[in-house]
């Protein structure tokens, strides 16, 4: 990897500061970002490791709500009893992002920031209808995700927490490749106070609602409601492993356990 | 250049590093602790596996400055100064669990955490998810397995020592 100059900001100021530099790229635990700069597909001027910033850390209960601190790893929110109490749903995904390793290191707001299309946490965000609190304003979901590795969030502007409502209930399914473990297509369900949400990741460019699931699911809150409700293979992701008819028909395939999981 | 400072098998060392120095890097060239491998160089293999503040974290994608302060064990770091091997060591060469041997540091130390964050005892399914992070490339699973069930007895105190490998 090309060198860098690397800082260590102890607040979230100082980070949007640094951040400032077009050239200079934020790192929490670095296992998305680091094999990136390793194969030289990116050539930052600056790392900003956000991992010494205290406000940035922590679970806690809000109202209805279960607040989690952008520099959260992965193994804090599995094996949270806070979020396995409320939100059982995200502790399950949670426990199962990547190998034990990569729980170990990643964070929440690294993999929501990043926005891989077969990121886990992306369709817990979007099927909750969580909010993202950040270093400047609040983002509802439905707004965050607007593509490929894109969101909402401005160059120097930092991901600080997110913000989930409590689901009366929730669930989540998804196809992992065997070898590298990213989702082939995941499906997150929630029953929640503003209605019934389904989001779908991995099958797609970006996560995205499915709007003839929810519909089906908020008729009847059940396996069956959603086995009949196909979902179209237009703009689905096709590659060598696995082809976007293949991924249409898994999404159903995945709601349906979803659904299961939920209960 | 920033400059490093952190315990590695109860050693204190301080070296300058570039920005972009892996962890791993710094365990092999400047501290010369060469127990520790790089196999893919890609997140995947687990062979350069290490442990910062007692949890298992590939050292190969961690940059040593994200270490500073940090408590680091490699395999170097495991055996008494007598030489008396852990007993996941012991029940890795009891068990026959490796081959050609390249994975075996990261197995190890993948082991002793998942052990170690499983004081109630684990199920072989338990063993082979905790292990999605290692790759085997003579794929000697089954034998790896078995020994990290049986050091997991003797870590938690249900057996002194090993037990004997089926003939």
């Amino acid at each position: 990897m090309y060198d860098f100059a690397y800082h260590k900001p102890a607040t979230v100021a100082d980070a949007v500061k640094l951040l400032a530099d077009p050239d200079a790229k934020a790192i929490s635990g670095g296992h998305t970002l680091l094999p990136a700069l390793k194969h030289r597909l990116n050539k930052p001027s600056a790392l900003v490791d956000l991992s010494g910033i205290a406000e940035l850390k922590g679970i806690r209960k809000v109202g209805n709500a279960i607040v989690i601190g952008a520099l959260t790893r992965h193994v804090e929110v599995a094996t949270s009893a806070e979020v396995k109490a409320a939100i059982p749903a995200l502790a399950y995904m949670a426990d199962h992002i990547g190998d034990v390793q990569v729980r170990n290191r990643g964070t929440m707001g690294g993999s929501v920031s990043n926005n891989d299309p077969a990121a886990d946490y992306p369709a817990a965000v979007l099927g909750l209808g969580a909010t993202i609190h950040t270093s400047s304003r609040k983002i509802a979901a439905d707004d965050f995700f607007l593509g490929m590795f894109t969101t909402a969030l401005e160059p120097s502007e930092i991901l600080t927490a997110i913000e989930f409502p409590i689901p009366e209930k929730a669930g989540y399914a998804k196809m992992k490749n065997p070898a590298s473990r990213y989702v082939m297509a995941g499906v997150f369900v929630a029953k929640t106070a503003g209605g019934v949400r389904v989001a779908v990741n991995g099958a797609g460019p970006c996560v995205f609602r499915q709007a003839d699931m929810e519909a089906a699911l908020a008729a009847n809150w059940s396996v069956d409601a959603v086995a009949g409700v196909k979902q179209a293979a237009d703009d689905l992701n096709s590659d060598i492993h696995g082809s976007a008819e293949y991924r249409a028909h898994l999404v159903t395939v995945m709601a349906k356990r979803a659904v299961a999981a939920a209960g | 250049m920033p400059q490093v400072t952190l315990t590695v098998n109860g050693q204190t060392h301080t070296a300058e590093v570039e920005g972009r120095t892996l962890l791993v890097e710094l365990l092999r060239e400047k501290l010369r602790l060469t127990g520790t491998h790089v196999g893919c160089d890609t997140s995947q293999c687990g062979a350069c596996v290490v442990h910062i503040n007692g949890e298992s974290v590939k050292s190969c994608t961690t940059l040593a400055v994200m270490a500073d302060g940090a408590q680091v064990t490699t395999i170097e770091g495991l055996a008494k100064p007598d030489g008396t091997l852990h007993p996941m060591q012991e029940a890795f060469r009891e068990y026959h669990a490796l081959q050609c041997g390249f994975c075996t540091p990261g197995m190890v130390m993948s082991a002793i955490d998942l052990v170690q964050k499983n004081p109630g005892g684990l199920t072989e399914q338990q063993i082979r998810e905790g292990l999605e992070g290692n790759l085997c490339r003579c794929t000697g699973y089954h034998n790896i397995v078995k020994a990290i069930a049986a050091a997991a007895e003797v870590m938690h105190g249900r057996r002194s020592e090993i037990a004997r490998a089926a003939e």
